[in-house]
């Protein structure tokens, strides 16, 4: 804290500052970059925070919480909110009593993600009011902001993020005596507006577009967005991180910055348009607020399509700006990650690269592995796809290939969406069968060492049940369980997977050795449990 | 010296694993203690698999952006050898390479410490006062390792091997 109360905050502390600030009685999740630091800063001002095997059931507990008139609290990345998206768009049409902001955090340019879609689209699809914070002082204004209005119309609320916003520090003043008061939690039966069943649902989408409408007239006259002095001959509308690098970029521009751009406020904008002499919209990933501006017939400006690819920066919006459509000097390439030094994956990757096998991979860590050395992986699409698609190589190859998959998927992503492909295996188990080796190393690594059901501990590290990958298995009627060190005997591990491949059934080999970076941890934590509750 | 109002750009690079994000973040906060506006910002995730990570820091009256623009950095402090050729293009003309050479590393006696030593080098370029320097180094590293990361800053203010851009 400085003499002027202010703080140097990313994003993700500012949301979590503004949720703990605010009341927030639950925050829940699945760790995902950028977004992970949020619940991890929730929780160490102490505030309760969970992670949910997966976004769905995260957002799933928030929606429970709200319900009971709680304020609720879910984040996860971009591609988390396609697993949850199920229960999202319902939800919207049941509303909430207490408060519920979603959090998507985007990640343009794809630093590291699968791919860089933009979640804009998400709130028109499902009809859920959103925020685009451009700094921490306003991630941690609209999230405040979002939980009012959450509460006023009983509506979930999206704060979408991106990378730059999630992941940049800025200065903060927090005003902890703005925060209104949490509303006392408890139940009231209401089943017309909370079991959707068709007869219920049909009244509950008239009244979303209802409760869209009046907010619209919101943002109209009292939504978080601004109007920036400057010269008319050029006005920019922009919001979230490309408008402060357009601010940048165009700093004698006049500009509208949108904070809330769902329901966007038509009228304020067409004014705006109508203001200068060209207006452009300068925004990052899809054409969608110049397409939803076009569509309400306001004569606006778009960029060319070569800068819907990757992050925006200053150069780049100056580029749009004057119409340059030049190749842009690619920066020389720097040095590729890879897979630590003494990761207990190497093993066995070597092993499959040895044996030639066709790798249905999944997303983690060993994502690493389709890159050099080993190249020992061959596919790679999104949580839990490795058993499906594995499964589906096997249906189709003919028998001399089918016989060379492989299903290779991390402990963390196994919890998240590999359980349903295993019982798929079971269910539909191809004629050569088929091997899933589910690499156990005791931590979700690739986000940052965040704990899963699969350690037995919770978010701040503490004893929970825990899920056990082999009983899970043998319960599910798998006919062959191993667990095995790949990295105590490389050969016999090799040897392992090569008999798994010869049978014609369904084999399960979990890898189990802790990720290097997390033994440590792990061991003290282990220690720690010894001196409280001392093995007999 | 950098002049009073003019903002400053800084960017940071290495590896994964060598205290980027670490100076990049004394380095914010230096800025932030003596007044500064300051925004600081950084790509991590599966960069940190022992790949380049980079981090840009920026400061002054008003900072916009969070993001150095290309070919836009007053100073670029590369911690790894090998990583200052392919960072070189983020420097404007007539701005200040700072590298691992540019410091006696056999002195350090922790060699983790080299990415405090070179902000003890860039510290002698910016107007921050150097016991704010000092409370950023004192509030951003383990205790344990205090000792060595202030001794470390130490010799890189005594530094004075640079490379300017043409």
């Amino acid at each position: 804290m400085r003499a002027d109360d202010t703080i140097l905050a990313s994003g993700d502390e500012a949301v979590a500052l503004a949720a703990r600030h605010a009341g927030v009685a639950l925050g829940t999740g699945y760790p995902g970059t950028p977004s992970t630091e949020i619940l991890e800063a929730f929780s160490e001002l102490g505030g309760r925070a969970q992670w949910a095997p997966n976004e769905k059931v995260a957002l799933e507990v928030a929606i429970g919480a709200a319900f009971a008139n709680a304020r609720a609290l879910v984040t996860m990345k971009h591609v988390g909110l396609n697993v949850a998206a199920d229960p999202l768009f319902t939800a919207a049409y049941t509303g909430v009593s207490g408060a519920l902001v979603v959090v998507s955090a985007d990640d343009p340019g794809m630093a590291s993600s699968q791919n860089e879609q933009d979640n804009r689209h998400y709130a028109v699809a499902a009809g859920i009011p959103m925020f685009e914070p451009s700094d921490s002082q306003e991630a941690y204004d609209f999230t405040f902001q979002a939980i009012e209005i959450s509460e006023r119309w009983k509506l979930p609320v999206m704060l979408r993020l991106t990378t730059r916003v999630c992941h940049s520090k800025s200065v903060l003043r927090p005003r902890p005596a703005q925060a209104p008061e949490p509303p006392p939690v408890s139940y009231s039966k209401n089943i017309r507006l909370r079991v959707m069943i068709p007869s219920n649902a049909r009244p509950a989408h008239r009244r979303l577009r209802a409760k869209l409408a009046e907010i619209a007239q919101w943002n109209e006259a009292s939504g978080p967005n601004r109007e920036l002095e400057g010269e008319r001959s050029l006005g920019i509308v922009s919001s979230g991180i490309a408008a402060v690098h357009a601010r940048e970029a165009a700093p004698h521009a006049a500009m509208l910055k949108l904070g809330m751009t769902y329901p966007l406020p038509l009228q304020a904008v067409a004014a705006f348009a109508r203001s200068v002499q060209r207006c452009v919209v300068i925004e990052e990933g899809d054409p969608w607020l110049v397409e939803a501006l076009r569509a309400a017939g306001i004569a606006v400006e778009g960029k060319p399509e070569m800068y819907r690819f990757g992050e925006l920066n200053v150069s780049r919006v100056r580029r749009i700006l004057e119409g340059d459509v030049s190749p842009e000097a690619a920066p020389p390439p720097g040095k590729p990650p890879e897979l630590c030094a003494g990761c207990p994956h190497r093993s066995v990757f070597q092993a499959l690269k040895n044996l030639d096998c066709i790798v249905a991979g999944d997303i983690g860590c060993y994502s690493l592995g389709a890159l050099a050395p080993f190249e020992a992986l061959d596919t790679v699409v999104c949580m839990g796809a490795a058993i499906g698609m594995g499964l589906g190589l096997r249906h189709a190859l003919p028998e001399d290939q089918a016989r060379r998959v492989v299903s290779v998927i991390g402990d963390g992503t196994f919890v998240h969406s590999g359980i349903t492909g295993l019982v798929e295996a079971i269910y539909n188990p191809p004629s050569t069968g088929h091997l899933l080796i589910i690499l156990d190393n005791g931590t979700t690594a690739m986000t940052g060492m965040q704990e899963h059901p699969g350690t037995g501990r919770t978010l701040n590290h503490q004893r929970t049940g825990k899920l056990v990958f082999e009983d899970l298995a043998r319960s599910l009627g798998v006919p062959s369980v191993h667990v095995v060190d790949p990295t105590l005997n490389p050969r016999a591990f090799e040897e392992l997977v090569a008999e798994c491949l010869k049978r014609r059934e369904i084999s399960v080999i979990v890898a189990r050795r802790t990720c290097l970076l997390a033994t440590g941890r792990i061991k003290e934590m282990e220690k720690a449990d010894r001196a409280v509750c001392p093995v007999e | 010296m950098t002049s009073g109002g003019a903002q400053v750009n800084i960017v940071f690079a290495g590896l994964g694993g060598q205290g980027v994000l670490k100076a990049s973040d004394i380095a914010a906060d230096a800025a932030f203690r003596s007044g500064f506006d300051v925004k600081k910002s950084e790509i991590h995730g599966m960069s940190q698999r022992g790949g380049s990570v980079s981090s840009d820091v920026r400061f002054g009256r008003l900072v916009h952006s969070p993001m150095v623009p290309p070919g836009e950095a007053d100073f670029l402090v590369v911690i790894a050898p090998d990583q200052v050729e392919v960072n070189r293009w983020q420097l404007r003309a007539g701005g200040v390479l700072i590298a691992p050479a540019s410091v006696d590393q056999r002195a350090l006696a922790n060699k983790k410490t080299l990415n405090v030593a070179l902000l003890g080098l860039l510290s002698t370029f910016v107007e921050i006062p150097e016991e704010r320097w000092l409370e950023a180094v004192r509030a951003n590293v383990p205790e344990r390792f205090l000792d060595a990361n202030l001794a470390a800053f130490a010799l890189g203010r005594q530094a004075a091997h640079t490379e300017v851009m043409e």
